[in-house]
């Protein structure tokens, strides 16, 4: 099966080019199966990747115009020749290598942590099974980044619109029913770019690996603001 | 150009579970921390554990701590230390409460409290009843805890370096650590890190072998480093076979399916684990259960065309059940098994998966080293998690027993540390600075040679081989004489590549020579015990013996010794638990 894959390497290029790999298809191989074995072929071929489950979120690329987590992709679904390319809009640092701290200071600006004013109790804070289903879609975010990297408002205004991954985060502390600090975590959106920039395109939902709904997510802390407002 | 220096109280070294609930501690205060990691904190491994924590809440069904601390040491084959399994039972209740309380999305029962579910090796009562002693996120409860953690040390403002990788530790004629020199992978640079205390917590090292649910990154570079700085490692023979891996491709199954209500069949349909285990059946201990499986297969009673496997079934649970309770791993069983497991069993084999063994500490996370016919306290190092060997675990570590191990020493390190903090850096030790460049260095050798790529395969085939579930003596011997075979071809190893920038075939090179000195550890530690023990299953030796081995083994680098040292059979405040018959 044919793969053109995106090369860089800042040492001796001036600009990515593109470099065809041939490579043997096994039954049930992953497109993270077919980089390493491009890697095999030629060890200067770098991409990040670990767990090989879609768990841990290392190796999501572009395949054919799409991101996607490549442990997850198998090859058999994707057409031929594979183009694999970095996530579009965040600058190179190596072949499918990109810098995604911009990516990472946005999900550390909606404050991911939970907060709690209330003494601790001595045992769990309770919860009901039916709050806590409302954390399901939300939590299980795996930071891989196919999302904002997907949304053309975040190509546009990365240092102001927070992107689809981190206004998930948001909601998710938002609408656990543990969190003590709803009006502070919604007093700061309450500007025109962290949450207003999007503008429903909905790629981030299409593209997110494990299913999840950013798009919907920003619309309940929308709405909650509108609430909050009445 | 001279080479980058910074100075911090203290260096943690790897940020899964074990790193980051260190780092915690630290945080609080005013000492002034590094937390080195080779991937972005939440890329760490911690985040594939599946089915639980355990800790004896009594949230579904009456508990204590003390029965948590028999089925460990019983689940141990009696080869754990009392005194750190006394110790972490009884934190795991305190450690649990505080996850939920940093906002673990724990599942839930009725009354709002923490779901717990039963999980093998688990029991009421010193050994009667199935206990459901383990908390769980659905089956992502390792994604849960290690997102919490990451996010309460950004609360925290912990200083974090990504995507550094740790080359050696730096010691000192005295035999003190005093940091670590570290890569920075972005831009190929070398940065020393100069620290009072150090601590290791790297995890695991289950690339060694070829079929395993380890990640990439799982190369045992902490276990590693402590060898090439004259600690040894302890227990690496005991190497855990997780019973139900996808078959052929080794992704995790969480023993949460059995636990939820799953069980194994052969092709004939048979329940075989009836015949293996008659009281605990599918839930026995997981050393118990992948000898079974192994030998379904062996006797041709395995499933599928090749006969290769065995068959989970859990279509009986349900779609509710199965989409609230283990919702991952019907995602793994579609991708990578082609099976929707609520219709249909999935196929599944024993998968390499945890290290009961590694560099020993004390219940304080302090790293011990064989001096003279005793031991003693390596100044300024620590090791937590599944790189330690506290041990806790002993020949067998129990489902739900490691996500607690890391966060019960990880944050016993991190409090220990603060606590002993010496008051002023040592002087460098320029020697052990240069020794660890030239770790480096050797990877500029360009010309012909191997390929990182070709002897990583040769090694850990050979692993698998000779290694894996059953062990005799010629098979093993056999092993030992090729990883020596492999270890020298290393010298003939030369990189294409060398580019600074986020060269990742240098790690790989780098991350080779550890996983094989681990590998070394193993199957030297493994020939030398001659009984069956937890993990340890010798057919030549079937039995266990107390008399002659129970003990732990001490692997040491310089000329693949070993050495050995007794069981902590003393617990804290109980009564021992004398060694019994292990029946499941």
């Amino acid at each position: 099966m044919k793969f053109i894959v995106s090369r860089f390497n800042p040492d001796s290029d001036s600009k990515p080019y593109m470099q065809t790999f041939e490579v043997e298809v096994r039954c049930g191989m992953m497109l993270r199966d077919a980089l390493m074995e491009i890697k095999r072929q030629d060890e200067s071929f770098a991409f990040r990747h670990s767990c090989g489950e879609g768990v841990c979120g290392s190796d999501g690329v572009n395949v054919n115009g799409t991101n996607r987590l490549a442990c997850i992709t198998p090859v058999a679904e994707l057409k031929e020749p594979v183009e694999i390319r970095p996530f579009p809009g965040r600058p190179i640092i190596r072949e499918l290598v990109v810098d995604m701290s911009q990516f990472y200071e946005q999900y550390k600006a909606v404050e991911p942590w939970l907060v709690r004013k209330d003494p601790m109790p001595e045992q769990e804070i309770l919860q009901s099974p039916a709050d806590r289903d409302k954390l399901d879609g939300l939590y299980e975010c795996i930071l891989c980044g196919c999302c904002s990297t997907a949304c053309p408002s975040f190509w546009w205004n990365p240092e102001k619109f927070h992107g689809p991954q981190a206004l998930l985060t948001a909601w998710r502390f938002l609408a656990d029913s543990r969190d003590q600090a709803t009006d502070r975590r919604l007093d700061e959106l309450e500007e025109p770019y962290k949450l207003f920039r999007c503008h429903t395109i909905m790629n981030c939902v299409e593209v997110c690996p494990k299913g999840l709904n950013p798009t919907q997510a920003i619309g309940h802390i929308k709405h909650l603001m509108l609430k909050k407002a009445i | 150009m001279a080479l980058a220096r910074r100075r911090f109280d203290a260096l943690i070294i790897g940020a899964g579970g074990a790193g980051l609930n260190a780092a915690i501690q630290l945080a609080k205060t005013d000492a002034r921390v590094a937390v080195v990691s080779k991937v972005f904190p939440t890329r760490s491994h911690t985040v594939a554990a599946q089915g639980g924590v355990n800790a004896a809440l009594a949230n579904v069904m009456p508990d204590n701590w003390h029965w948590h601390m028999f089925d460990t040491v019983k689940g141990s084959d009696y080869l754990g230390d009392q005194d750190a399994i006394e110790y972490m039972c009884r934190e795991a209740i305190p450690t649990v409460y505080e996850l939920e309380h940093n906002g673990v999305p724990f599942s839930r029962l009725d009354n709002g409290k923490i779901y717990q579910r039963p999980f093998g090796g688990m029991t009421q009562n010193f050994g009667g009843a199935q206990a459901a002693r383990t908390c769980a996120a659905a089956d992502r409860t390792g994604h849960a805890i290690l997102h919490t953690l990451y996010q309460q040390n950004l609360r925290a403002r912990t200083h974090f370096f990504d995507e550094y990788f740790a080359i050696d530790l730096i010691r000192d004629d005295e035999g003190a650590i005093l940091g670590a020199l570290v890569l920075e992978i972005e831009t190929g640079e070398p940065l020393l890190i100069e620290a009072k205390a150090t601590v290791l917590a790297t995890g695991g090292c289950g690339q060694a072998f070829r079929t395993t649910s380890n990640a990439h990154i799982n190369t045992g570079d902490g276990m590693a480093m402590a060898l090439r700085a004259g600690v040894p490692l302890m227990d690496m023979e005991f190497f855990q076979f997780h019973p139900t891996g996808i078959a052929g491709r080794g992704m995790l199954i969480t023993e949460g399916v059995r636990g939820e209500g799953g069980y194994l069949i052969n092709k004939d349909g048979e329940r075989f684990m009836e015949r293996y285990a008659p009281n605990a059946k599918d839930l026995a201990s997981r050393d118990v259960v992948s000898r079974a499986i192994v030998t379904e297969v062996k006797e041709g009673r395995g499933c599928g065309p090749n006969g290769d496997h065995v068959y989970l079934k859990l279509d009986h649970l349900g779609e509710e059940i199965i989409s609230k309770r283990l919702p991952g791993i019907r995602e793994s069983g579609r991708i990578f098994a082609g099976v929707d497991a609520a219709r249909e069993p999935l196929p599944v084999f024993p998968t390499a998966h945890y290290a009961m063994g590694g560099i020993p500490t004390d219940r304080y996370g302090r790293v011990l080293a064989p001096v003279g016919t005793g031991e003693e306290i390596v100044p300024g190092l620590y090791a937590a998690g599944e790189c330690a060997c506290v041990s806790v675990h002993g020949g067998n570590r129990l489902g739900g027993n490691s996500l607690l191990d890391i966060l019960v020493f990880g944050r016993a390190a991190g409090l220990d540390l603060l606590q002993h903090m010496e008051s002023h850096h040592r002087p460098m030790d320029e020697a052990s600075v240069d020794k660890a460049m030239a770790r480096l260095e050797r990877w500029d050798r360009k010309g012909e040679g191997l390929s990182v790529a070709e002897l990583r395969e040769a090694f850990r085939r050979c692993m698998e081989d000779h290694a894996g579930v059953f062990r005799t003596e010629e098979i093993m011997t056999e092993g030992v004489e090729r990883l020596r075979e492999l270890r020298e071809q290393l010298s003939e190893v030369r990189l294409q590549d060398h580019s600074k920038v986020f060269n990742t075939a240098r790690i790989e090179a780098l991350e080779l020579e550890n996983i094989m000195a681990c590998g070394m550890a193993i199957a030297v530690s493994a020939l030398n015990r001659q009984e069956s023990r937890g993990t340890h299953s010798r057919p030549d030796y079937p039995k266990r013996d107390d008399v002659n081995w129970m003990k732990h083994s001490l692997y040491l680098l310089d000329g693949d010794q070993l050495d050995y040292k007794p069981v902590q059979t003393k617990p804290l405040s109980v009564e021992t638990f004398p060694p019994k018959e292990r029946v499941y």
